[in-house]
């Protein structure tokens, strides 16, 4: 086995209840080394030519919780969900920073595959070599919080029982869902660390889908070992002097970007990005700081970046309210997104997204193009059962709660951004494009809280446009293959992208040659196993779900939205340019041997080592 | 190095990074091994971090309690040594520890407890270096309060939780 | 060494104001507290805010003086005083979003921070003294200076707020 890995996985068919372990080739694992990348093509094996056909949130759709060969070992812990998508129909390599990664490779696994369906709520509990299913049904319906202290206790405890004379058990690391997950809610988030989310994609309802409430582990065992221990140490100390130099990550987090972003590079999403600029100084960073964070110095597992802070309410009616910052994300989706400037209120609705089990970024968007419909005429007060207003903490709190027990509308917009258009489209008696020039969604992902009309951000033209991913802002596409040695490889060795910017990339790929052994380098990523891994996701992604197919070029595109010009702010007038997109678009397939609807063509397929794509491309071209 | 010295812990400045247990297991156990980790950083519930090592009581219970003299202050530094050929893991030293400090080795299962690291402990040097300062060296003569500090960290974190969340902090940890 | 900036991190400011006592060594000569470029306010026991000039990204300040007695300095980014120039019109602390210049307690002239040229006292002696309140950082100019521009009484209600709870609500 190549070093890094603990060097077996976990299959658990939840039908069945029949746990059992499992190991890749170093072939397999050198071609996709781990997470997003590995579960691609396991989700592919599992499923195969019958992926178009498959109902993401059918018991025989594969569930992934991945590490990579780096987890743990490098800076900045995560762990990688996975699976068929139930908003894009592709896969995406979700990540969220959390202790089961680091617990999950002390206990010996490298990840867990789940299939089926339980007949009642389970968690899996991993132990050192051991796994098993525990019944959870006295805590399915529980919000995140709640589940997490719950979760924390009984399992302690019950270590405690099964080895009480080793000292004190520690607390284990943990994923779960919270009601919008059980709910089906399609984009709801997977969970963690009360706070943390691997919300792209929607897996929270594909493990709501299987009656998998958490996965939790609890390890004893060395971190894996790895082909160069000494190189590997080295390595380890200078990343972490690279992290500790960046002083303003560490001191501001992204907390202080929900003013900045708005102010400054004016690509921060405004009432549904109606706007992207504001200059709202209340809503500026020292306002979060000051008044409401109650800790500082916050980090993940074997991290230094230090880009947390904890926020607790201490006053008022949302007293005990506890988040992170929030992040840049969730003051923008939870804050301006919905015409609210006021750091308290932010954060109660940060807090209660990340309760109810909703992605922060997705099920506010959806939030907000629903507000929009009502602004628009569409959808009327009768339809939420209140007049919804824009800035209106109640309006968005109401709403947030609707959609995760899907109440009233909630139970359409429960169905994210892109299917609620079409689902109120026809209920409305309109045509879906009436709705769907306010759905701020690519291939069903609903975009991150980066515009690209300023063009002044890190998003431009076809980031988004052209991404396996769709609005993921965390993975973008760019030019050329810069974008193959980004997230893409971060989260295939599972580790977290603010670790990575700011640590110079030939540092990080000697990092991981010392871990694994593999002959690594930059230029292979980018030109062999990054397009490999994407090229795979791009085929996933556009054979599509039952009644959900994307259509080439027309869906590799931005949000109408994105080419309204700017209608405010130092940018007003500026807007993303559909001729650049469409030229670069072109740009891109080329650059991965795509044909010039972007469906990988045979050689390329060949080339890739991706031949078993052959037939069901075949039938796209 | 002077003696003595004591590792000083600031709960509130903890990140939560646990370099601090991939320090230790790299310089006790030769890779990174954060159960077999000399400090121990607790987390009952996000943000409440507590770091969890042996305070070198004054009066030492743990090597009170060995009935195999496997335990015995270090004159140089006050830290306890395990000495690993002596332990026959009967757990003692443990259920002795007013903080239940010491942990049985998930390798060889003996007595695990911090030894300072010779008079330069690992854990300080990366937790200052990273400007968390949660860990910090201080020259200070043993006294009565070290032991206050050998308490279980779970009793720990809710003492902080309500510090942090005011009341709130009553209902984080069960 | 180009664009450096005194991070304030109120939390870590014990109230021992040496900070003030470096400045006005350094600048005066002798201990003068009210002659500091830095201030210590403290509206209630506890709740200690460093309050000193943050280098806005548009110098309102500059921007404000009728007599050109404000400027730049190329290097540091710091706001230089020239006081022959200055006639003691108060513009420029009315101008700042946070009221942070002041009438020097002898000669009546406009006194703002000149981050010592580069290295400014007040950050050695927090920093000595193991607080970090008052550190130096080398970052690029940002929106979110101008941030800190706010008067300190406001940045010591939410600060009570955080520390004392609901009876923050109260202390000042």
């Amino acid at each position: 086995m190549p070093g890094g890995y603990a060097g077996k996985w976990l299959e658990v068919d939840l039908s069945k209840d029949k746990i059992e372990e499992v190991t890749y080739s170093d072939k397999i694992l050198e071609q996709y080394f781990g997470g997003r990348g590995l579960a691609a093509k396991i989700a592919w094996d599992k499923v195969g030519d019958k992926w178009s056909e498959m109902d993401p949130l059918a018991p025989e759709s594969p569930l992934m919780v991945y590490t990579g060969p780096m987890t743990a070992i490098y800076p900045g812990t995560r762990i990688c969900v996975s699976g068929k998508s139930p908003v894009s129909m592709g896969t995406v390599g979700s990540t969220a920073a959390t202790e089961l990664a680091n617990e999950m490779k002390s206990a010996g696994y490298d990840g867990v595959t789940f299939m089926g369906k339980a007949d009642k709520p389970v968690y899996l509990l991993i132990t050192d070599n051991s796994a098993e299913l525990v019944d959870a049904s006295h805590l399915w319906g529980l919000d995140g919080e709640k589940t997490l202290i719950k979760l924390n206790k009984e399992v302690t405890d019950e270590l405690t029982k099964r080895k009480p004379n080793v000292g004190l058990w520690k607390d284990p690391g943990m994923i779960y869902i919270g009601p919008a997950g059980e709910n089906l809610i399609r984009n709801a988030a997977v969970l963690a660390k009360i706070c943390h989310a691997a919300g792209y994609g929607g897996y929270g309802s594909l493990m709501g889908s299987k009656n998998l409430k958490a996965v939790v582990a609890k390890g004893r065992g060395t971190l894996p070992v790895v082909d160069a221990p000494e190189a590997t140490i080295l390595l380890w100390k200078k990343t972490h002097e690279h992290l500790m130099a960046r002083s303003a990550m560490r001191r501001q987090g992204t907390g202080y970007a929900g003013y900045a972003v708005g102010a400054d590079t004016s690509s921060e999403p405004i009432r549904n990005w109606q706007e992207e600029w504001h200059d709202e100084k209340s809503f500026g960073g020292p306002m979060f700081e000051t008044r409401f964070w109650v800790k500082k110095k916050w980090a993940d597992f074997n991290c230094t970046t230090n880009c947390m802070k904890v926020s607790c309410i201490k006053t008022g009616p949302w007293k005990g309210d506890i988040t992170d910052m929030p992040d840049y994300e969730l003051q923008a989706y939870c804050g301006t997104n919905f015409g609210i400037f006021d750091p308290e209120a932010n954060i109660h609705l940060s807090a209660l997204a990340d309760q109810l089990g909703h992605s922060g970024i997705n099920g506010p968007n959806t939030a907000g193009f629903a507000v929009e419909l009502h602004q628009r005429g569409i959808l009327s007060d009768e339809d939420f059962g209140f007049k919804p207003k824009w800035g209106d903490v109640e309006t968005f709190d109401k709403i947030l709660r609707m959609m995760a027990y899907r109440e009233g509308i909630g139970d359409v917009l429960a169905e994210g951004t892109y299917k609620a258009a079409f689902l109120i489209a026809k209920m409305k008696g309109k045509k879906p494009e009436e709705l769907l020039k306010y759905a701020v969604h690519v291939k069903g992902i609903e975009v991150g809280a980066h515009g690209t009309r300023s063009d002044a951000d890190y998003t431009h033209d076809i980031s988004y446009a052209a991404s396996v991913q769709g609005g993921d802002h965390t993975s973008v596409a760019s030019d050329g293959y810069n974008d193959m040695s980004g997230a893409v490889f971060t989260d295939s060795a599972v580790f977290c992208n603010f670790t990575y910017y700011g640590v110079p990339q030939s540092l990080v790929f000697d990092f991981a040659k010392a871990i694994t052994g593999f002959p690594m380098t930059l230029h292979g990523w980018r030109s062999v196993t990054g397009p490999r891994i994407v090229t795979l996701q791009k085929a996933l992604l556009m054979m599509g779900g039952p009644g959900l197919k994307w259509e080439p070029i027309k869906d590799d595109d931005n949000p109408p939205r994105f080419y309204e010009p700017l209608p405010s702010g130092p940018y007003k007038g500026k807007t993303t340019d559909k001729a650049v997109v469409d030229q670069k678009l072109q740009a891109y397939f080329d650059t991965l041997g795509w044909d010039n609807r972007g469906i990988p063509t045979k050689e390329t397929l060949k080339k890739l080592d991706l031949a078993f794509l052959e037939k069901s491309m075949a039938k796209l071209r | 190095m002077v003696k003595p010295i004591w590792i000083s812990r600031d709960y509130d400045a903890c990140s939560g990074c646990r370099r601090c247990e991939l320090a230790c297991s790299i310089h006790h156990e030769g890779w990174m091994w954060p159960e077999a980790s000399r400090v121990r950083v607790f987390m009952p519930f996000p943000g409440l971090e507590v770091p969890h090592l042996c305070s070198q009581c004054q009066d030492y219970p743990c090597i009170e309690s060995c009935k195999f003299d496997a335990l015995s202050i270090d004159p140089d530094t006050d830290a306890v040594i395990v000495d690993r050929e002596a332990c026959t893991s009967c757990g003692l030293c443990i259920t002795a520890c007013p903080g239940t400090v010491p942990t049985l080795h998930p390798g060889d299962n003996k007595a695990n407890i911090c030894d300072l690291c010779g008079g330069e402990p690992k854990c300080v040097e990366v937790c200052v270096e990273a400007g968390y300062n949660a860990l910090t060296i201080v020259h200070e003569e043993p006294n009565i309060h070290r032991k206050l500090y050998s308490r279980n960290p779970v009793d720990t974190a809710r003492d902080l939780a309500v510090k942090m969340f005011g009341e709130k902090g009553l209902e984080v940890i069960e | 060494m180009t664009s450096i900036w005194i991070v304030r991190d109120y939390e870590n400011c014990s109230g021992c104001r040496r900070c003030e006592l470096a400045c006005s060594f350094h600048h005066e000569g002798w201990m003068w507290p009210e002659a500091s470029r830095v201030r210590v306010f403290m509206p209630f026991p506890g709740v200690e805010v460093p309050h000193l000039c943050a280098q806005c990204d548009d110098y309102p300040c500059v921007e404000s003086c009728p007599v050109d007695a404000l400027s730049v300095d190329a290097d540091t980014t710091a706001v230089i005083v020239d006081r022959d120039a200055c006639t003691s019109c108060g513009a420029c602390y009315r101008a700042c979003p946070g009221t942070v210049p002041f009438l020097h307690p002898a000669d009546n002239k406009a006194t703002i921070c000149d981050l010592c040229g580069g290295d400014p006292e007040c950050v050695k002696v927090c920093k000595e003294a193991g607080y970090n309140c008052l550190r130096l950082v080398h970052e690029g100019m940002s929106p979110n200076r101008k941030l800190f521009s706010r008067n300190p009484i406001e940045v010591a209600k939410d600060l009570a707020v955080k520390m004392f709870g609901e009876k923050g609500e109260e202390v000042i």
